[in-house]
């Protein structure tokens, strides 16, 4: 054999353009966290912070984290349905499609084109483009899952259809605009409704980007890496339905003390509470699967990143319900806290989990091992620290400034001014860019790592 | 693994529209159920169905074109120091037009809800294009470019058409020379003109008109004062209470010649409760001491 087969080829296929988007949208990160603490790294129009906060975002979310995830439900899909894609072709296609609508939408996102929709920022002509790919992919999933070999669907399966459908549900509706022009378009939904049904949408999209195809993924790689079954079956059924039916109630926790009913915020936290259980049924079932034998963790290199992982899962889902209380949203919203919450379940939770993944995905593929663990741990621990230090510095300083807007003199008055409240923050956000630093040189070793595996398998297909 | 042959978890077809339905239950509770209430869609009496001029409504894409979002919001909440620092409380019916709604998630500069009739435009326009000549800390970037970008009134008449709204001809060629800056401003300064704000923080009139400032003659408060100018009054007023700012014509922000005139407590009224459209009011963020300590060093730069 001189090379890897036709379906694995297309994975890799997504691996790499996931990657591409990756390094850019992480350094795009660094330089806005530079920009919070300099106008000086304010480049001109197209390289403005209030642009290229969105470019930032979307690409990562769009470019990095979905495409990932493509790439690895196509390669899970083959494993669990033991068939090949249904539609090789169509894969194929859909990746150079993809690829090139991220594109044309980070431009004109450059440009300004946006709809001002948090994580749906991209103009009407993006949204098309996503949503065609996304109909493309959904017809290879679900026409090979429809048409697999082994007759049970393993619990990844159940969380990749259930991706498929919400992510079309929700991603249609909320994009759903009135179209002005080439670059312009209004939200069909106008004032309270464009809130709620964004919200609905922006809570969702964690719930159904960030959340299940990333426990598709965890629930897959964990046993495979370690060689130890998932814990237990029930709990899996169990967190599986009660996490995807309570997490479309709670998007309105992202609007607490706006001018929302009253009762959809209320409606919208108690769900939020709720979501502990579903959520934490997955933690459990993680950490009992490696309870039999936690040596896994020293001996299969892979486990600590699934563990890791699933530890900032299990700490996120604990902060955001937390968050979501009027109390505590008095205090950390609007503020430095929220992108501290935001980045342990980005930077801690999906890029481990996403990052060893196609480590077992390479080495498999090009049937070799990888080319070095200890390199793998440098990168894991590197991603670790720049992960905690980016988030804790973001709590502290969102506390301090949640505190300063609210402290009062004694005849009642504010203490401190606006610009003294920014001000506070500038150490916070330079120690911030310094663990951007930290993590990014983490991810440079995986990228390494990662490519020099696949040039060590290729030597090794070409000399057999 | 299932043990059972028949269950849902070796139907493709069943689970994958069992799910759909799960997902969809919320989904038609918090989001259409609602929409079909009134209580999503309040209006206030007193705005139009109109409620943005055609300049307005170009400031308001411009706005959204350079991502003012990602660094302002524009809802006060419901909380003592948000009304205090900020006014009235938003109002469901002021967002009845919004779209997209506008309220943002993250307050890197204030709250711009109540940001109209503030300022003057020309200290909009000139904050717009260099903020750090008012906050040499503020990491608001600069927009110059929005000065030299001339508006396209037949682009601003179509997406008024998409956005719902008619304006006569005259109003759109009236565009003809704008920029995008004149735009964003007008936009800016009907920002909460909507709602009259009932928490407003005055000192009371007829008790300070008279007052003597007791911190005239102490070289501490005097300090103090300083202090405070340099922070929040030097970018308009200038260090010598003199207003030449660099680049633009704020020159008719002087008020050292003519401080001589003032009485102690008139000085003290306009720092409190600052003049609209031009001086922000500044007792709800100081106390009336740090207040006397700025009238007290102001009057030092009297000539
Ligand atoms: C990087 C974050 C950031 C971005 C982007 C940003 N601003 Fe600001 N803005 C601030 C900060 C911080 C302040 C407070 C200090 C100052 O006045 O410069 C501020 C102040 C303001 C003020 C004065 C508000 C008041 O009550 O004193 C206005 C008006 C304003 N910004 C409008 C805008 C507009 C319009 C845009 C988009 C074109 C924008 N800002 C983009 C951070 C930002
Ligand atoms: C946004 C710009 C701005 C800021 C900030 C500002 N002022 Fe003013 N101020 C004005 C304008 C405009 C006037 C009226 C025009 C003039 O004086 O020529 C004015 C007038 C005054 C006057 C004269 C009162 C009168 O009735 O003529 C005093 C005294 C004064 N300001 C003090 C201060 C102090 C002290 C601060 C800081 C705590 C401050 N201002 C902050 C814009 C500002
Ligand atoms: C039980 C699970 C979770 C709950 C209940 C929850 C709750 C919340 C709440 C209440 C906020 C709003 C904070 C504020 O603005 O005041 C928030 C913000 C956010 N969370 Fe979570 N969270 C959860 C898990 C996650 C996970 C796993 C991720 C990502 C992997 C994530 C990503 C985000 C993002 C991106 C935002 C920012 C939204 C914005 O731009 O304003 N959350 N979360
Ligand atoms: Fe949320």
């Amino acid at each position: 054999m001189k090379e890897i087969s036709g379906d694995s080829k297309i994975v890799m296929g997504y691996i790499y353009s996931a990657l591409f988007w990756g390094v850019i949208g992480l350094v795009l990160g660094l330089l806005i966290s530079a920009q919070m603490w300099s106008v000086s790294f304010n480049f001109g129009e197209y390289f403005s912070f209030g642009r290229l906060r969105t470019v930032h975002t979307n690409m990562l979310a769009y470019g990095l984290g979905i495409t990932a995830e493509m790439g690895a439900f196509y390669y899970i899909i083959g494993r669990l349905t033991k068939r090949n894609l249904i539609f090789p072709g169509l894969a194929k296609f859909q990746l150079v499609f993809y690829n090139l609508v991220v594109l044309v939408g980070m431009i004109s996102l450059f440009m300004g084109y946006t709809q001002s929709l948090e994580y749906a920022e991209g103009e009407w002509y993006f949204d098309l483009g996503v949503v065609v790919s996304w109909v493309l992919f959904a017809i290879n999933v679900v026409g090979t899952i429809l048409t697999r070999k082994e007759k049970h669907m393993y619990v990844s399966l159940w969380y990749i259809l259930a991706t498929i459908v919400a992510v079309a549900v929700l991603y249609i509706v909320n994009n759903l605009h009135i179209i002005a022009g080439l670059g312009k378009s209004y939200h069909l939904f106008a004032g309270l409704n464009s809130a709620n049904v964004e919200w609905w949408y922006g809570h969702n999209a964690v719930g159904f980007l960030f959340t299940t195809p990333i426990l598709a993924v965890f629930y897959y790689f964990l046993p495979k890496s370690t060689g130890m079954p998932i814990y237990s079956h029930r709990l899996s059924i169990l967190s599986f339905w009660s996490l995807i039916f309570m997490y479309l109630w709670t998007g309105a926790h992202h609007l607490v003390y706006t001018p929302l009913p009253d009762w959809l915020q209320t409606l919208g936290i108690v769900f939020t509470i709720l979501l502990i259980a579903p959520s934490w049924g997955s933690v459990v079932n993680g950490y009992l699967t490696l309870a039999p034998d936690w040596s896994k963790l020293r001996t299969a290199y892979l486990a600590k990143f699934f563990i890791a992982g699933i530890t900032f899962y299990g700490l996120q889902t604990l902060q955001g319900p937390t968050q979501g209380l009027r109390a505590v949203s008095s205090l950390i919203h609007y503020t430095d806290w929220v992108p501290g919450h935001v980045h342990m379940g980005t930077m801690g939770w999906v890029v481990l989990t996403v990052t060893a993944a196609i480590y077992y995905i390479t080495s498999k593929v090009y049937k070799t091992e990888i080319y070095s663990e200890s390199i793998a741990n440098i990168h894991f621990w590197l991603v670790l620290i720049g992960q905690i230090g980016f988030s804790i510095t973001m709590w502290i300083t969102g506390i301090r400034q949640g505190l300063m807007w609210k402290t009062a003199n004694a005849d009642g008055t504010l203490q401190y001014s606006f610009i003294e409240t920014v001000v506070g923050n500038y150490p916070y956000w330079m120690a911030r860019s310094a663990f951007g630093v930290i993590f990014i040189v983490g991810m440079l070793f995986f990228l390494y790592n990662f490519i020099m595996t696949i040039v060590k398998g290729k030597q090794n297909l070409s000399n057999q | 693994m299932s043990e059972n042959n028949n269950s849902i978890y070796s139907k493709g077809l069943i689970f994958t529209v069992v799910a759909l339905v799960v997902i969809l239950i919320g989904t038609i509770v918090t989001v259409f159920v609602p929409m079909m209430t009134s209580a999503m869609h309040p209006k206030l009496s007193n705005m139009q169905e109109n409620p943005y001029t055609p300049l307005q409504l170009a400031g308001r894409d411009v706005y959204q074109k350079e991502g003012c979002i990602n660094c302002h919001s524009q809802t006060v909440r419901p909380l003592k120091a948000d009304v205090l620092r900020y006014g009235e409380i938003s109002q469901p019916g002021e967002s009845a037009f919004e779209r997209p709604f506008l309220w943002g998630s993250k307050r890197t500069g204030p709250d711009l809800a109540r940001v109209g009739g503030v300022y003057s435009d020309e200290w909009q326009k000139a904050h717009m294009i260099n903020p750090q000549h008012f906050f040499p800390s503020s990491n608001m970037p600069k927009y110059p470019w929005l000065a030299e970008k001339k508006l396209d009134p037949a682009t601003v008449e179509k997406h008024a058409k998409a956005y719902g709204l008619n304006y006569k001809p005259e109003d759109i060629t009236a565009l003809e020379n704008a920029t995008e800056l004149d735009a964003l401003v007008a936009y800016l300064q009907q920002l909460g003109i909507y709602v009259e704000n009932t928490h407003a923080i005055k000192a009371d009139e007829a008790a300070f008109e008279n007052a003597t400032n007791p911190n005239l003659n102490n070289p501490e408060k005097i300090a103090r004062g300083e202090e405070i100018y340099n922070l929040l009054c030097i970018g308009c007023h200038a260090e010598n209470g003199k207003g030449q700012a660099e680049g633009y014509d704020l020159t008719n922000l002087t008020f050292a010649e003519a401080l001589p005139d003032y009485t102690d407590g008139m000085i003290f009224l306009t720092i409190a409760n600052g003049l609209e459209g031009a001086m922000p009011g500044h007792l709800k963020i100081m106390t009336k001491d740090d207040i006397w300590s700025v009238a007290a060093y102001v009057k030092t730069l009297a000539k």
